[in-house]
């Protein structure tokens, strides 16, 4: 493992199902009277969220607070940061105070990975979501969901996904969500198929590990899950699309379109979902969809992440260049 | 198990100190004892301590079930997450908790380890089971006990005591993991791998 | 005046030969010659080159003075081998009146390190609504000559027109920056391979062709002539190749740092590789090379963007768009172009003295080195290797994509009218 978790793209096969693995130890601290471990007693997580994202960080929250770690939650609404204080300036600040680790979300693309690799800290880093870029404990919640319904809990530990054939359809070009899950599903072994239409697919997706499909009828009897992704009605105005009835129609997943995947084959969407728009409520509130079982795995996943980039590392010393001046 | 994970290197002269005829036995004598200690082992749940606490434990829940006619429900419990020293090493991966279906709430439970050395695992194990239950009572029982303990803690069952120095290393070996039983007592190599 | 005799100097990369100044010209050009009376500079194998005139420079004065002065942007000139520059009109405020661009012209001559050749806007305020006032920048002190909105594009296809046809008056040229302005909406790096993996919005390689297509017919319609900055597709290369067999007026720039980057760097998301146009990729650069060796691209020109260290020290999406380059230039060029074969040193004169300043009007500039021109030269050091250190810079920023790597080729002199600007490296 790195000491950093920046994109799915960092991880190999080993480090992801070593992951896997300890989430699903993580995940019976969930089952038990005391949902808590001492394991990061002591040591600082500052949560350093420069986009809104409630969701994520109360993932995060539950899993530094269920191992001990004392937290602090850092919002650029209304502090400094509005004020024009720039994103190193934050970070130095916060690490001054003794912080082990940053999760950091952030509306640029490779934010984290300047913050990791620039010396302005000395903090483990973890990705919560770059721009258009990475989300890796996205994808690693995911394809936790994946092997859990697909292999099984048991039966799954120490194993991949190889052979599953997995399906993402929606805002491929705008989504960070799309990229690390297409990284990590394709180290874990399975064939990854994109489905939008080609508005919405970068150009150079080419050089992606996968394929790609403008017709979402002809994959799903081909998949073993299919991965809805937020589409944002805004995207219509850029002519993205034409009208959100057309992009439902063509893309929206809904009772007919299930019941044309497999009997085994799960539903997934990360959340927040768009009903009426990629996804009916009859889809997203049937047993195959495992929208809320994704937040669920989400603590674990992210407890997992948190022990094995913090389990055995020094703690921080409060830094001291600050004072030698 | 400590010995293991301090990544030691064994003298090619460690030499055994139990043969697996050995271990047999005094796991026999351990089961009798916690019958008799616990008055038929009726409420009696053991929980080992991974990796090869885990063997142990299933061992003597096989002897306990032949002398006492009942199925006796047996666990494992992972402490690295408990650990005191887990920010001196790498992270590892995780063991198995598997706590038997009925809890441990107002049972007996016998945490079961290869080696007592420091204390520490056991300190982390009792930390542990406090996050999961509350039992009546708990017991610890040990293959060996090699001395040199850093906290108030002693085994209520041992397979043998070994006065060792801090210079010489033990190691247990299980047949289900090792391919045999026995138990080594070898001499500590100054590697220079060594925690500084 | 005083007399320089350069002993043993390559004049152009050709055989070692003396070459004299006389005052502000060059006196004497040959074997042997008499050294009574001259300081004497041992050129010991040097090559000797016109003095480098460069088409697209930033000197931020006014308004940007924490980044470059006219000061600082000449002193980086004259360390690089350049004798005049021609400086953007994108400053605050905008040298989009007669006012500014002297102000640009006068300090420039003051200073005296490097000639500036302020370059106006067309549009006021670079705005790309109305018209600036071309014809009274002409006739100015400076005597603007070069029209650019660089910084934004020209995209109204009827400005564009307007301002063809109004500067053929006084022999003017509008150079543009050519970048359609929807299709790179967000834009942060080349759309390609990279910026879908990087998830940074793509600036497309058809926003820049689509004008320069668009720019050659109106230039051909009107009969103008037209320059194109900072050329970097391969495709541009093809509409500007097919534009010249056509005998469109049209001329074209390309940078040093497009002959060498390419758009790979970018996965480091360090903002030193944020440049606009941006990095784009290995195929676009070989198409460059070829092109301006074949003289598709007409001149090599800088695009010298200083910019302060807090504006490249951030995150990738915040960062200012820009890398210096005056100080660097030759050394990538000796690179990428006399190293790989593809132009000797005569070329390099051609692509970065002669053209850049016949495109400009620049009188004095890019002339031969020859007995009765005037003494505007630079000598190079072309066996030197060294790696880029941006804290020996004249340049007041250090934004350089450069730092830390070998180049080759060190300028040691140079001379504008006779006077030395740099000797031994060192700024006069």
């Amino acid at each position: 493992m790195q000491r950093h978790l920046i994109s799915a793209a960092d991880l190999t096969r080993d480090d992801a199902v070593l992951i896997l693995d300890t989430a699903e130890e993580m995940a019976r601290v969930a089952d038990r009277p005391i949902k808590k471990l001492p394991t990061l007693r002591g040591r600082t997580v500052v949560n350093l969220f420069f986009e809104d994202s409630t969701r994520t960080r109360i993932s995060f929250e539950a899993a530094e607070k269920r191992l001990s770690a004392d937290v602090i939650n850092f919002t650029a609404k209304g502090s400094s940061v509005s004020k024009g204080e720039s994103l190193k300036d934050t970070a130095q600040t916060l690490e001054a105070m003794g912080v082990d680790a940053v999760v950091i979300r952030h509306g640029a693309s490779g934010a984290p990975y300047r913050l990791a690799t620039s010396g302005w800290i000395d903090a483990a880093v973890i990705n919560a979501g770059d721009g258009t870029h990475q989300h890796p404990t996205q994808a690693l919640l995911d394809a936790f969901t994946m092997r859990r319904r697909l292999v099984g809990r048991d039966e799954g530990l120490g194993q991949d996904l190889s052979g599953r054939r997995i399906t993402l359809v929606g805002d491929i070009l705008h989504s960070r969500v799309a990229r690390s899950n297409v990284d990590l599903l394709h180290t874990l072994g399975a064939e990854v198929t994109l489905v939008a239409p080609p508005t919405l697919v970068p150009v150079g997706v080419e050089s992606w590990p996968c394929e790609v499909s403008y017709d979402l009828d002809r994959t799903l009897s081909k998949s073993d899950a299919v991965m809805l992704l937020r589409v944002q009605r805004e995207r219509m105005n850029a002519a993205f699309f034409p009208t959100e009835r057309e992009y439902s129609r063509r893309y929206g997943l809904d009772g007919d379109r299930m019941a044309k995947m497999p009997e085994h084959a799960i539903v997934m969407h990360p959340g927040p979902m768009v009903r009426g728009m990629e996804i009916t409520a009859e889809v997203a509130d049937s047993d195959r969809c495992t929208a809320i079982e994704q937040v669920a795995n989400g603590v674990s996943i992210r407890m997992a992440v948190l022990y094995l980039l913090l389990g055995g590392n020094e703690p921080a010393a409060t830094h001291t260049r600050t004072e030698e001046k | 198990m400590d010995t293991e994970q301090q990544k030691q290197q064994y003298a090619t002269d460690a030499r055994p100190v139990l043969e697996a005829p050995d271990i047999a036995r005094v796991l026999t004598r351990i089961a009798h004892e916690i019958v008799e200690r616990a008055k038929g082992a009726e409420d009696v749940v053991l929980l080992g301590i991974p990796t090869r606490g885990v063997h142990l434990a299933q061992r003597l829940a096989v002897k306990l079930q032949e002398i006492t006619d009942r199925r006796i429900p047996v666990g494992s419990l992972d402490i690295t997450m408990y650990r005191d020293d887990l920010r001196m090493h790498p992270p590892r991966a995780l063991a198995r908790t598997d706590i038997p279906s009925d809890g441990i709430d107002g049972r007996l439970v016998v945490l079961v380890d290869d080696v007592l050395f420091s204390g520490r695992t056991i300190r982390a194990a009792l930390d542990a089971l406090n996050d999961i239950g509350r039992p009546r009572a708990v017991q610890l029982a040990v293959l060996v006990d090699r001395g040199h303990r850093e906290l108030p803690i002693r085994a209520d069952y041992v397979g043998k005591n070994l006065p060792t120095s801090l210079r010489e290393t033990v190691k247990v070996q299980l047949a289900e993991e090792d391919g045999r039983d026995t138990v080594l007592l070898g001499v500590k190599q100054t590697s220079q791998g060594g925690q500084p | 005046m005083s007399k320089i005799l350069i002993r043993g100097a390559k004049v152009l990369g050709g055989e070692p030969q003396d070459v004299l100044i006389d005052g502000d010209t060059i006196a004497e050009v040959g074997s042997g010659l008499s050294a009574e009376g001259a300081e004497v500079v041992e050129a010991d194998g040097k090559v000797l080159l016109p003095g480098l005139v460069d088409l697209h420079t930033h000197l931020r004065e006014p308004g940007r003075e924490d980044s470059e002065t006219v000061l600082t942007g000449t002193r980086a000139a004259a360390s690089g081998g350049y004798t005049a520059v021609f400086a953007m009109a994108n400053t605050f405020p905008v040298a989009d009146t007669a006012g500014v661009v002297e102000q640009v012209y006068r300090l420039g001559r003051e200073h005296g390190y490097c000639d500036v050749q302020p370059i106006g806007a067309v549009t006021v305020g670079l705005e790309g609504k109305k018209l600036a006032e071309l014809g009274a920048m002409h006739e100015s002190a400076a005597g603007v000559t070069v029209f650019s909105d660089d910084g934004k594009c020209v995209d109204d296809a009827v400005i564009m027109r307007r301002a063809l046809e109004y500067v053929k008056a006084f022999g003017g040229v509008v150079a543009q920056h050519a970048q359609e302005p929807r299709l790179t909406e967000g834009a942060q790096m080349n759309e390609g391979v990279v910026s879908a993996e990087l998830g940074l919005g793509g600036w497309p390689a058809v926003a820049e062709e689509s004008i320069i297509a668009r720019d050659v017919l109106l230039a051909e319609h009107v009969g103008s002539r037209v320059h194109i900055c900072h050329l970097s597709t391969a495709g541009s290369v093809e509409i500007v190749r097919w534009a010249k067999s056509r005998g469109i007026d049209v001329t074209a720039e390309v940078t040093p740092h497009h002959l060498l980057l390419t758009d790979e760097l970018v996965r480091s998301y360090n903002p030193v590789y944020k440049v606009n146009p941006p990095l784009r990729t290995e195929r676009d650069v070989l198409a460059l090379r070829e092109a301006l060796a074949d003289g598709t691209i007409d001149i090599v020109a800088t695009d010298h963007a200083p910019h302060p260290h807090e504006d490249k020290d951030c995150e990738w999406a915040a960062a200012a768009m820009g890398m210096v380059g005056l100080e660097t230039a030759l050394s990538v060029v000796q690179r990428t172009m006399v190293e790989a074969g593809l132009l000797d040193w005569a070329g390099v004169a051609d692509r970065m003295s002669r053209k850049p300043a016949e495109i400009g009007r620049a009188q004095g500039h890019g002339r031969p080195v020859s007995a009765g021109e005037p003494a505007n030269l630079t000598l190079v050091d072309t066996a030197y290797r060294g790696e880029v250190d941006p804290a020996g810079f004249a340049s007041r920023s250090r934004n350089t994509p450069y730092e830390g790597r070998e180049l080759p080729g060190r300028v040691t002199h140079t001379w504008l009218r006779g006077r030395a600007t740099l000797v031994d490296g060192k700024l006069a």
